[in-house]
């Protein structure tokens, strides 16, 4: 007989890899890219393939020179290059994107280990790097179909930067729900952003608890700083964020209790910044700022194992 | 006072789906001819090792005791074939553990031990304890518990829910099923007699949802207004998710109670005893023919006859697959028991345990394992764990050798049922992780 496979059990696995659950993402995002291509033109397809290709080109690039096991085939690195691309005005300058994919991958990803260890959004990290590096271009806004009404770029601002402003012109709810506003490539339109979300939950690649815990603390807070709810949530870059950001797995805590407290503090920190900040928009800030908070929230707030007593109760056996 | 019964089952944490594979559950059991030859193993059990006590030339009856031991835990070994002791040898358990084991060459007549016969009628506990004690009873589940142990309930602890185990959570096996549709009145036979003896008021005969004849088929024989006249004894249908036949689980499930973690369902007023278990015993206080005949499912995508099969205990795997029309092409792994908390073999001339539900031989395809890749902290091995533990922390903890950070993270609750590594999307071994971190905690004195 043949040398038999002694293994350790389970011998039966789900199916489900890390790749597949990349290759969702990426499905997940496929309505915020269309729309994205739909609003801004072709140019939004150039800037995202762009950053995916620079994405690609990183991950595999320094896996080598640190002579580690290859894994581009993840695409975990073509996630990031999307993202990153949706967090970018279209008209940034390649060269700035290539920049940002670069600092997503090499920096806040590899060096830290590669997938699963680094600490920090890297394609929201990149976005805080560019908008520090290049305040200008990354604040560039065109208005939607600018490229089919012939004129180059009809600068706009976005919502959140007009009701800054004071401007009383503000888009109407249904204007921001279909995304027909200035803004970030992917981020403007709530619709394909929820076509998405609504993918991952259904396909169990994400659990809704951070996605809606992000938006209801982001209402309640709005209601209380007396803005408009309905508002804060169809503008800048809360949807995104909450849907395709903040559920990052490896930058999220894993026990759904110490999500819930991580996605309560990302919806605080936005409206916090949003009302009280010099900035227009806080959402890759307070994400990240989150991000930062993980480890301690997992170290707070930990699962109680089967049959274990609560803390400062003598027994829990019969039913309650 | 009668408990009232759960109208529904209890809601529990985590677990997986898996899927089921049941092939052979519509298939009735084939009896195997006796064997040329059986290695009977001194250990088929949780507890102590027994000592052989017949030696090499010995001519041995059905039944007859060939191994025994001082020890408390621990468990009989009988002739499972009748014959002459070929070999007293050592052999290496599926779990790597070395043990004695006694040979045996069949004289093909199963002549029965003149000194098997049924036991006296019970009057108590104690006495039910020393029947099972006698038949060399362990859990038919696959734990290998000894079942006198657990009969014996200790005197400050009551049980008032006896649970009967049919549930059968585990893809591929139907060792069970069949039991219940072939044997259901015999299952029956037992929940009375036990019922009686330990004075139990409850009775709560656990299936998952995903059988439904066996539902269908306890539940007609359980309404004897004849032998339960007060209706004590009810079956219960459980949602189909992997490992709802888990002790501690199927407790929960039944009853909404918890067993404290490093403790035993009696701590909470439950007693539970696989189908299997509690059949056999109905059948061993009528005839005193002690444990020597096993049901096991032969099934998988290498076997060319999948089924049923009552096999001798000690009788060599590969004469049991021969059986069932040996391979139909060649194996790549075999295994005992199920997918998901089965034992890999490495060799088929093993021979079939007590505790044995299931033989598995799996293709080359069937067998292939993902490669591990990196932790992407996705939280379904968080998710999926029934026992509410973090199976990603304590594969860290372990690669550390970290006692501390193991123990806080409570690696002894963990029952190693797979449901982490089965979910795990960079295909970890979470379950070797955390057994290494078990044996780092239990070691950590020397």
């Amino acid at each position: 007989m043949e040398k038999l496979i002694v293994s350790p059990a389970p011998h039966f696995h789900g199916g489900r890899t890390t790749q597949r659950i990349m290759l969702d993402v990426l499905i997940g995002l496929c309505p915020a890219m269309i729309a994205s291509v739909v609003l801004f033109g072709v140019r939004a397809a150039v800037v995202i393939l762009t950053c995916v290709a620079a994405c690609v080109l990183s991950e595999y690039l320094s896996r080598r020179v640190m002579k580690r096991t290859q894994t581009v085939g993840d695409l975990s690195c073509v996630v990031t290059g999307v993202l990153l691309a949706l967090n970018l005005p279209v008209t940034i300058h390649p060269l700035m994107a290539v920049f940002g994919s670069v600092a997503a991958i090499v920096v806040v990803k590899q060096m830290f280990g590669g997938i699963g260890q680094n600490f920090v959004n890297p394609a929201l990290t990149a976005r805080i790097i560019l908008m520090n590096s290049f305040p200008a271009p990354m604040t560039h806004w065109t208005a939607p179909f600018a490229y089919s009404a012939g004129a180059d770029a009809v600068t706009t601002a976005t919502p959140l930067g007009m009701l800054q402003e004071g401007s009383e012109d503000l888009p109407g709810d249904l204007e921001l729900f279909l995304g027909r506003t200035g803004g970030c490539l992917g981020e403007t339109c709530a619709l394909a952003i929820l076509i998405g979300g609504a993918y991952l939950i259904l396909r169990r690649v994400i659990s809704p608890v951070i996605p809606l815990t992000y938006l209801g603390t982001a209402a309640v807070f709005s209601a209380l700083l007396g803005r408009d709810p309905l508002f804060d949530l169809l503008s800048g870059g809360l949807m995104l964020g909450a849907f395709f950001m903040a559920t990052d797995y490896t930058t999220s805590p894993v026990y759904w209790k110490a999500r819930v407290l991580f996605a309560v503090g990302c919806g605080a920190l936005t409206m916090l910044i949003r009302e009280f900040g010099s900035l227009p928009e806080g959402v890759s800030y307070s994400i990240v700022l989150m991000n930062i908070m993980t480890p301690l929230l997992e170290r707070a707030v930990k699962p109680r194992a089967f049959g274990k007593p609560r803390a400062g109760k003598a027994g829990d056996g019969h039913a309650s | 006072m009668a408990l009232p019964f759960p109208k529904k089952p209890f809601h529990t944490h985590g677990g997986v789906s898996v899927p089921h594979c049941k092939n052979t559950w519509n298939l009735p059991t084939a009896t195997m001819p006796p064997p040329k030859r059986v290695i009977l193993p001194m250990q088929q059990h949780i507890g102590a090792s027994c000592t052989p006590v017949v030696k090499k030339g010995d001519h041995v009856l059905l039944g007859q005791i060939i191994g025994d031991s001082d020890a408390y835990v621990s468990a009989l070994i009988h002739a499972s074939v009748s014959g002459t002791v070929a070999d007293i040898t050592q052999v290496e358990l599926p779990g790597g553990q070395r043990t004695a084991a006694v040979v045996i060459d069949s004289d093909g007549k199963m002549e029965r031990d003149p000194g098997v016969y049924p036991p006296a009628p019970l009057i108590g506990p104690k006495e039910l304890a020393l029947a099972a004690q006698s038949a060399g009873l362990v859990g038919l589940g696959g734990a290998g518990f000894p079942a006198h142990v657990k009969l014996n309930v200790p005197e400050d602890k009551t049980v008032d829910t006896l649970i009967i185990n049919a549930v059968e959570c585990e893809p591929y096996v139907t060792a069970d099923h069949r039991e219940a549709l072939e044997n259901g009145k015999n299952v029956l036979d037992g929940v009375y007699k036990v019922k009686e003896i330990l004075d139990v008021h409850r009775v709560i005969i656990a299936v998952e949802d995903n059988k439904p004849d066996v539902i269908a088929r306890l539940t007609e024989i359980a309404e004897n207004p004849e032998k339960d006249p007060l209706d004590e004894v009810r079956v219960l249908a459980l949602k189909s998710r992997y490992p709802q036949g888990a002790e501690k689980v199927l407790v929960r499930a039944c009853t909404g109670r918890r067993v404290p973690a490093g403790g035993l369902p009696a701590d909470v007023g439950c007693l539970v005893m696989n189908i299997a278990s509690i059949s056999f015993l109905a059948s061993y206080l009528r005839t005193g023919m002690p444990l020597t005949l096993k049901r096991v499912t032969v099934d998988g995508s290498a076997v060319a006859h999948p089924q049923n099969v009552i096999v001798p205990i000690g009788t060599p795997i590969r004469d049991v697959i021969e059986f069932c029309g040996g391979y139909k092409c060649p194996p790549k792994k075999l295994m005992m028991g199920g997918p998901m908390m089965g034992l890999a073999l490495y060799s088929d001339e093993l021979p079939i345990l007590k505790q044995n539900n299931a033989v598995l031989a799996f293709d080359e395809k069937d067998s292939a394992a993902l490669e591990p890749t990196d932790c992407i902290r996705c939280g379904s091995c968080v998710a999926a764990c029934p026992m509410n533990l973090m199976p990603l922390k304590l594969e860290k903890a372990a690669q550390r050798r970290d006692r501390e950070a193991l123990l806080a993270l409570d690696v002894a609750t963990c029952m190693e049922c797979g449901c982490c590594a089965y979910s795990c999307p960079a295909g970890r071994q979470l379950v070797q992780a955390i057994r290494l971190g078990k044996s780092i905690v239990r070691n950590a004195g020397r």
